[in-house]
């Protein structure tokens, strides 16, 4: 949209509620609220039904808050990016200053309630995942580093940590595991992405791994990345939250987005380009349903435990 | 310059208002849900909002 006028016209539209629920990313709400929603149910420790199920919505608000500050502040860069363009601060429906009110707001009352409602750890584990995610993340790393994705990935590994913790009031080996699988998942996820986005990334400024270091290196970095998270999804099965299940699927899963890495790290682009990303394009695929199943594994082991079925 | 009544800037506002007070009407529902859940538990007798302190 270089034309003025038209983005002038744009701009006096009045927004529907549909527009302020697109700041919070609803896409990844549901991503949040079933990571958090695993970790809270893992937890070795019964929660009473309706705490729980505020608790899991205060955490989703909490993302949908920090989803609203990043496109605050990310609005010159989505205003470029074809990805992000019908965002509604970018399509003009919503003015910055609307979505910092709607975020701040949010994130305060999502800290607050959640600490009422589970406890004071889970609130500030959330006030902390709503920092990292806005001040470290967005505010720091995208426009700084190639490793953005990599340091920043940890913003949406936190939720299942604060589900736990809503459970259990702190810590334990296991949510910390469950943060470690998100997070090591995020850099091939969004990598293989980068791959057939080709120059959204490079017009918008952002310094990628792929437009830094060049994409021969970020399919070497997609192998690396998915070897290691392969050793922590297998790994996992034999403690506490894993079981016959969970190895089962973690066994095929990884089987797959191994051989989904090799194929992407032994092509080059021509190859790429004259298939249209095909390998690419499943490999970020089956990235979507690799998280979900794995998630969805370490929830059927911890409901099936009171039956004698799950874990170990 | 006056609006009808169905023109579409008062719809796009009623779907804001109604989305605003359904919003609100869910949140009194939860908080009454969630003073529900700890009182009927116990969280407020005094032993345990002692041990809570």
């Amino acid at each position: 949209m270089s034309d003025a006028s038209i983005n002038t016209q744009v701009q006096t539209q009045e927004a529907g509620f549909g527009d302020y629920f697109a700041l919070l990313k609803p896409r990844v709400m549901s991503l949040v609220v079933f990571t958090a929603m695993v970790g809270l149910l893992a937890a070795p420790v019964d929660v009473h039904p309706m705490v729980a199920f505020a608790s899991i919505l205060f955490i989703a608000v909490g993302g949908g808050a920090s989803g609203a500050l990043n496109m605050w502040f990310d609005s010159d860069i989505d205003a470029v990016m074809k990805r992000t363009q019908g965002r509604p601060i970018p399509a003009g429906k919503v003015t910055r200053e609307e979505a910092f009110a709607i975020g701040i707001t949010l994130s305060v009352f999502s800290c607050v309630m959640l600490a009422l409602a589970a406890n004071i750890f889970a609130g500030l584990l959330l006030a902390f995942t709503i920092f990292f995610y806005v001040v470290i993340y967005t505010m720091w790393l995208k426009r700084w580093t190639p490793q953005n994705i990599v340091i920043g990935g940890a913003a949406g590994a936190f939720p299942p940590m604060i589900g736990w913790a809503v459970a259990t009031g702190g810590v334990s080996i296991e949510s910390i595991l469950m943060f470690t699988l998100t997070f090591m998942w995020t850099p091939p996820h969004f990598w293989a992405l980068c791959l057939f986005m080709k120059s959204d990334y490079k017009d918008a400024g952002v310094p990628m791994l792929h437009v830094t270091n060049g994409r021969r290196s970020t399919r070497n970095h997609i192998l690396v990345y998915t070897l290691l998270l392969a050793a922590v999804a297998i790994g996992m099965a034999f403690t506490g939250v894993g079981g016959p299940i969970y190895l089962t699927v973690a066994l095929v899963l990884n089987g797959l987005f191994v051989a989904g890495a090799i194929s992407i790290w032994r092509r080059d682009e021509e190859t790429s380009e004259a298939d249209g990303y095909k390998r690419e394009k499943s490999f970020f695929a089956l990235s979507l349903m690799y998280l979900f199943l794995h998630y969805g594994a370490i929830l059927a082991e911890a409901t099936l435990a009171p039956f004698g079925w799950g874990g170990w | 310059m006056s609006f009808r009544d169905d023109h579409e800037l008062h719809g796009r506002r009623f779907g804001r208002n109604l989305g605003v007070a359904l919003v609100l009407l869910a949140f009194i529902a939860i908080v009454f849900g969630l003073t529900v859940a700890k009182v009927t538990r116990g969280d407020y007798e005094p032993e345990n909002a002692r041990i809570q302190d």
